[in-house]
């Protein structure tokens, strides 16, 4: 009971925010900020309460399991294991500082936008824990609605035009994933004469590969929209760089991880020979969205964009780290995953401050601003260099485990993503330089007590995953191995 | 008085009548006499109803006209309130000058 | 105790870096230099407490925690040090506390006190970590933290724009040597499984055999990430930019410390080197080119701080050539009085410029020697050292067996020393003109002021240790005394040498006369004759060459064409990102149709009749044929 409760949690704390916020705009933030907070302590609950049951090898900690459309094998099946846990935590996490960054941001229909932002909330945690294909397809249409509101009612200038090109591709992704669904669906009622999107049951069917190839195209499509990987990641620099802050910390910290955590999930296991048949692309698609994503990042002008495309890099090492194949590697994707959240989530959050205070994300009309804001400098240049892997923080750890699986899949195209290191060097020094350094000439104010909160946590959480990951490696190592293994 | 009934002749009549009444849609300009011709082009179905029902000796043909009628005279005075309000606002009854609907992909 | 030397650093800076700007300056400089004093009298008592008693296998360890554990991935942050170790623990703590107890005076009125020294301690502690590691990627932490470091010092004044490009530079280039070590280290684990570096030692050769590609490759690759931090050719371009850092940070970071990492990584993983002796060749041509290369620019420059950090990359490359000749522990005997007369030449330089209000440029300096005799004579004694001035000074008696390898060891040859030989005679010759331009002849710039004391007791020290230092080792046909060798000698192995050798005083004989004839060549020029040089200055050939040497061989430029240029291109060309438009061309696709379809809905009520009439034709007909 304690999975729908912590999504119901969310939903019905969105429904209550945006009706006190026509009484009090105030009283609807602290509503945000409860349900949230209730489910980040029940989340580090679960953590403390589940470390002995993930080191001593069980898989799943909590299944639950209950009748929704019968009558189409439709259950309301939610499950959670170490990858589960591990991602739950990341969403609240970073959940909560993205009702703490907009307190000041948003000014206009409060209580509608915390609303979007629960129920976008809602609709991560769901897909990280339904185990029914339905009710998984279910969980991403509710993440995709609200986000698409948050970008186009809170964006910037051209907020229509980034909301109406980021839910055309997830939603034809998303499509795409449905007829997917639906065909294994058939098939395997087809098979055993039960029709049910159950995921545990639906593991268990078996395709010809020329069916499972179109199949498996479904869902990788789908994933690779949301992951992004190149060729489809031209919606993400537009919905970054549009989105309010707390939106554009939601994408880039966790609906891109919702690709990289179906391709986890479900590709690999559904899918486990055909997966194994591509993957030599989709390492090669991995090493090019990090070689192309850091290309254009150093090209960007805009500040948001910039770290967009940033995003497009990174997420190709998580690429690179799944369909490896090797638990190295793949312990160091879901590191990446929530390194990048936390890393490229605060320079969002740095970004949307700059442009609380400045009014522009241009870099080219910033400069020096280190001279006035000294303890904002500090945390930028302990992002950058989280971001461009500097060993002792987070993604570091992450980025030497997916190099380091990587090589055993294939040197050629591990030796070019090593190489994505130094273009990362390459766009994160121009970034700082850009912003931070150079004649200061504008007196801006240093961070506030609230967005001090902010920066200090994450920067907290990603030097403690740089000196001590192992908590993590250790939650979810019986998921990896099983993938690894299959 | 019993004339021999021939449903054929009588159906070529309806065509006829449909015809004149679809003619008289597509060629006249004035708004008034289109709804007239539609009002042909209605009793010319009315008429291959009656004919069939003649033909088969059933009442339904007849039911179906009445059915029509009542229909037409529905659609009658719908329509005529229509073109009255369409000649007050536009001042005209001529169906090329109205043209409302047009898609203008340039305005939106 | 081994990680309280290492903590030590860190605790400094995170207690400088976070409440840095609430301090009174005097606690600054008391958390700043005091923490890195500390550390040095730790490890002086530390390594007393070694040498006394060592531990049988000659190494101490120390597991502080597991770092991470993957499949067959464990690395753990745990500490070791045997002799090599605390040849550079001592140098780095007690060179590094010098200097910053020279900081304190030298920034004493800069703006950023705190974050000048929570960098500097966050350097100490890096380097430390780099040393002490026990493992590969605990090394590689150590080796990026201080590459990080040096960025943020050589960038410290980073209100202006060269600076700052000077500090992305020296990251980048070295960012590539990084790389190529990184993937170095994924070659070590792919075939060994393992990337602690006991293990690895122990493990190599009954894995590799001798001179197979795979462990040729494996040391290339971690000799190219030697080259990127020691800046040697090809990647020894940042190094003379990386001086527009503050004076302290170029003696520490640039001269003593940081830049001779890549010298211990090669001599701590010298087993590897040794199972690839083409690998070992290439090590020495390396360092044999660039000692020349960088000599002949350092002959040139007249920046006061360009010329020392070419003559460190010279240096350094006599380290190179060492280890590429087999000779380690001349190779770290190098390295150790290197650390006390590079520091030094930096520190006194540091205190010259400062005292000529931020004058670099050497021929507006001049006539010092009266003004500031202490500063003068401490110069002359890093100077001496530098030079390899014969008996009297530390860098003979650290250079002159690399000379003697050269010739004598297995991988040596006539031209290796030929180049060390000439590499003696620029050195010997810019030290000289270095000498006489600043300190020689009338005064051109005024002096501010001189430096006070917190300044002054580190040179002092410093010059000292640069005569004295190079005592504990001395030539063997000379005088029977090997400190140094023997304590290192317990980590790395002896060189081997030729058979059938001419006596070693010859050599010794040879590069005493070459360094005295570089000195005098530099008199000659810049005391006595000095008309040659102006009649240099007449012939276009020379100035050329003078240029092209002064821009220490063009290699910026060929950099600029071959790289950056054609980077920038790319990725100003795709700038708007291609794959956009494409998306961009699907969408005015659509936009078409729906443009020519819209053009049927035109309002006419006769226009849509007809439709639907065609539409019904259509039908019936199809219905009809069907």
């Amino acid at each position: 009971m304690m999975l729908p409760g912590m999504i119901m949690t969310l939903l019905i704390g969105g429904l209550l925010s945006w009706m006190a916020a026509r009484w009090n705009a105030v009283l609807s933030k602290w509503i945000a900020l409860l349900a949230v907070g209730a489910d980040l302590s029940l989340a580090g609950y679960w953590w403390f309460h589940f470390r002995d049951a993930a080191s001593s090898g069980s898989s799943w900690f909590i299944d639950f399991q209950t009748g929704w459309i019968p009558s189409f094998g439709i259950g309301f099946h939610v499950a959670m294991d170490g990858l589960g846990l591990v991602l739950l935590l990341l969403t609240f996490f970073l959940g909560i500082l993205a009702v703490l960054c907009s307190w000041q941001e948003i000014k206009e229909r409060t209580g509608f936008f915390y609303f979007n932002l629960l129920w976008t909330l809602a609709g991560i945690s769901g897909v990280f824990v339904a185990m029914d294909l339905f009710l998984f397809y279910f969980f991403w249409e509710v993440m995709l609605v609200p986000m698409f509101f948050l970008i186009s009612i809170w964006g910037d200038a051209r907020r229509r035009y980034a909301a109406y090109k980021f839910f055309i591709f997830t939603q034809a992704g998303g499509l795409l994933m449905l007829l997917a669904i639906l065909a294994l669906y058939f098939i395997h009622g087809r098979q055993t004469g039960t029709y049910t999107f159950d995921y545990f049951s639906l593991l268990h069917t078996s395709l010809a590969s020329s069916v499972s190839r179109w199949i498996l195209s479904g869902f990788l499509i789908a994933f690779a929209i949301k992951l992004p990987a190149v060729p489809f990641h031209s919606w993400l620099p537009d919905a970054h760089s549009e989105a309010p802050t707390a939106g554009s910390l939601l994408l880039a910290g966790l609906l891109l991880k919702t690709g990289a955590y179906g391709i986890i999930r479900f590709v690999l296991p559904l899918f486990p020979r055909e997966s194994a048949a591509i993957a030599w692309w989709a390492i090669l698609a991995g090493v090019i969205a990090i070689v192309y994503g850091a290309l254009l990042a150093f090209a960007q002008t805009d500040l948001k964009r910039l770290i967009a495309y940033t995003s497009v890099s990174h997420m190709g090492f998580v690429l690179l780290g799944i369909f490896s194949f090797s638990e190295i590697a793949m312990q160091g994707a879901v590191m990446q995953i929530l390194t990048h959240g936390i890393s490229t989530g605060a320079l969002f959050v740095m970004a949307g401050m700059l442009k609380e205070r400045l009014h522009t994300r241009d870099i080219e009309q910033m400069g020096g601003l280190w001279t006035s804001m000294p303890v904002m400098g500090g945390a930028a240049l302990l992002f950058t260099m989280a971001s461009l892997g500097l060993p002792m923080l987070g993604n570091f750890i992450a980025e030497f485990l997916i190099l380091l699986g990587t090589f055993s899949a294939s040197v050629p195209l591990a030796v070019i993503a090593s190489f994505g290191l130094v273009l990362s060097a390459l766009y994160s020094l121009r970034m700082v330089r850009k912003v931070f350094l150079g004649p200061a000439d504008l007196p801006l104010k240093d961070l506030s007590v609230r967005e001090l909160l902010i920066l200090a946590a994450m920067s907290i959480g990603i030097i403690a995953l740089g000196l001590y990951p192992q908590p993590v490696i250790d939650m979810v190592r019986t998921t990896v191995r099983q993938l690894v293994t299959r | 008085m019993m004339h021999s009934f021939n449903a054929h002749t009588v159906l070529v009549v309806a065509a006829l009548l449909f015809v004149l009444g679809l003619t008289g849609v597509l060629t006249r300009k004035n708004i008034i006499f289109m709804l007239i011709s539609v009002e042909v082009m209605l009793n010319a179905a009315g008429l291959a109803f009656v004919a069939a029902g003649a033909q088969w000796h059933q009442p339904d043909g007849q039911v179906m006209f009445l059915f029509i009628l009542a229909m037409a005279a529905a659609e009658i005075s719908v329509g005529l309130a229509l073109v009255l309000q369409i000649y007050h606002q536009h001042k005209t009854m001529d169906v090329e000058d109205l043209e409302e609907l047009r898609d203008r992909p340039n305005e939106n | 105790m081994l990680a309280s030397i290492a903590a030590l650093p860190f605790l400094g800076f995170l207690l400088l870096s976070l409440a840095g700007r609430r301090l009174p300056r005097i606690a600054i400089a008391w958390i700043g230099a005091g923490s890195v004093s500390l550390a040095a009298i730790l490890t002086v008592l530390y390594g007393i407490h070694f040498l006394q008693s060592s531990p049988d296998s000659g190494v101490d360890r120390w597991l502080l925690w597991q770092w991470f554990t993957a499949g067959n991935l464990s690395v753990s942050v745990s500490l070791s040090v045997d002799a090599l170790s605390l040849v550079f623990i001592f140098i780095i703590t007690f060179v590094g506390a010098l200097i910053h107890i020279y900081s304190t005076g030298y920034m004493r009125q800069d703006r950023d006190y705190a974050r000048f020294f929570a960098c500097m301690n966050l350097f100490v502690g890096a380097m430390l970590v780099l040393v002490m590691a026990d493992n590969l990627v605990l090394l590689y932490l150590g080796w990026e933290g201080v590459g990080m470091c040096s960025y943020l010092l050589i960038g410290f004044w980073y209100e202006s724009p060269a600076n700052c490009q000077a500090a992305n530079k020296a990251f980048l280039v070295t960012r590539i040597g990084d790389t190529a070590m990184l993937i170095g280290l994924f070659l070590v684990f792919s075939a060994l499984h393992t990337l602690n570096i006991p293990a690895i030692l122990e493990q190599a050769p009954g894995h590799f055999t001798k001179g197979a590609p795979n462990i040729t490759l494996i040391a290339l690759l971690l000799l190219a990430g030697g080259m990127g931090k020691s800046a040697q050719l090809p990647l020894q371009t940042w190094l003379p930019d990386a001086m527009a850092g503050p004076s302290p940070v170029s003696a520490l970071i640039h001269a003593a410390t940081m830049v001779t990492a890549g010298v211990y990584l090669i001599a701590r993983m010298h087993t590897l080197f040794q199972l690839a002796p083409a690998a070992m060749m290439i090590t020495a041509l390396v360092g044999g080119v660039t000692l020349f290369m960088a000599g002949c620019s350092a002959m040139v420059q007249t920046d006061i701080k360009r010329i020392l950090a070419y003559s460190t990359i010279s240096q350094i490359g006599y380290m190179f050539l060492a280890l590429g000749l087999g000779a380690w522990s001349a190779a770290i005997f190098h390295f150790f009085t290197h650390a006390f007369f590079k520091a030094l030449l930096f520190l006194a330089a540091g205190a010259v410029i400062e005292a000529l209000h931020h004058e670099q440029d050497i021929f507006r300096m001049g006539g010092l020697k009266a003004r500031m005799p202490l500063v003068f004579y401490t110069f002359l004694a890093g100077a001496a050292a530098l030079a390899a001035l014969p008996f009297v000074s530390a860098g003979f008696y650290s250079k002159d067996p690399i000379l003697w390898y050269a010739w004598s060891s297995r991988n040596g040859n006539a031209f290796l020393w030929g180049l060390s030989l000439a590499g003696a005679f620029i050195t010997a010759f810019y030290c000289t003109r270095l000498m006489l331009v600043v300190f020689g002849g009338e005064m051109k710039t005024r002096v501010r002021e001189l430096p006070g004391k917190a300044m002054t007791i580190p040179l002092a020290t410093l010059a000292v240790l640069s005569v004295v230092a190079g005592c504990i080792e001395w030539p063997h046909n000379l005088l029977h005394l090997s400190l140094f060798s023997d304590l290192i000698q317990k980590v790395l192995p002896a060189p081997v040498l030729k058979e059938q050798l001419p006596a070693e005083g010859i050599f010794q004989l040879a590069a005493v006369v070459v360094t005295l004839l570089g000195i005098y060549t530099g008199y000659l020029l810049y005391h006595g004759e000095k008309s040659i040089l102006v009649r240099w200055q007449r012939s276009p050939g020379k100035v050329m060459t003078r240029n092209f040497l002064l821009g220490g061989w063009g290699f910026d430029q060929l950099y600029d064409t071959l790289f950056v240029q054609p980077f920038l291109f790319i990725t100003r060309v795709n700038k708007t990102d291609v794959v956009d438009r494409v998306y961009e061309g699907l969408a005015q696709v659509n936009v078409k149709f729906n443009r020519l379809l819209s053009t049927t809905q035109n309002g006419s009520l006769r226009w849509y009749i007809a439709g639907v009439l065609i539409g019904i034709l259509f039908i019936i007909t199809l219905q009809l044929v069907l």
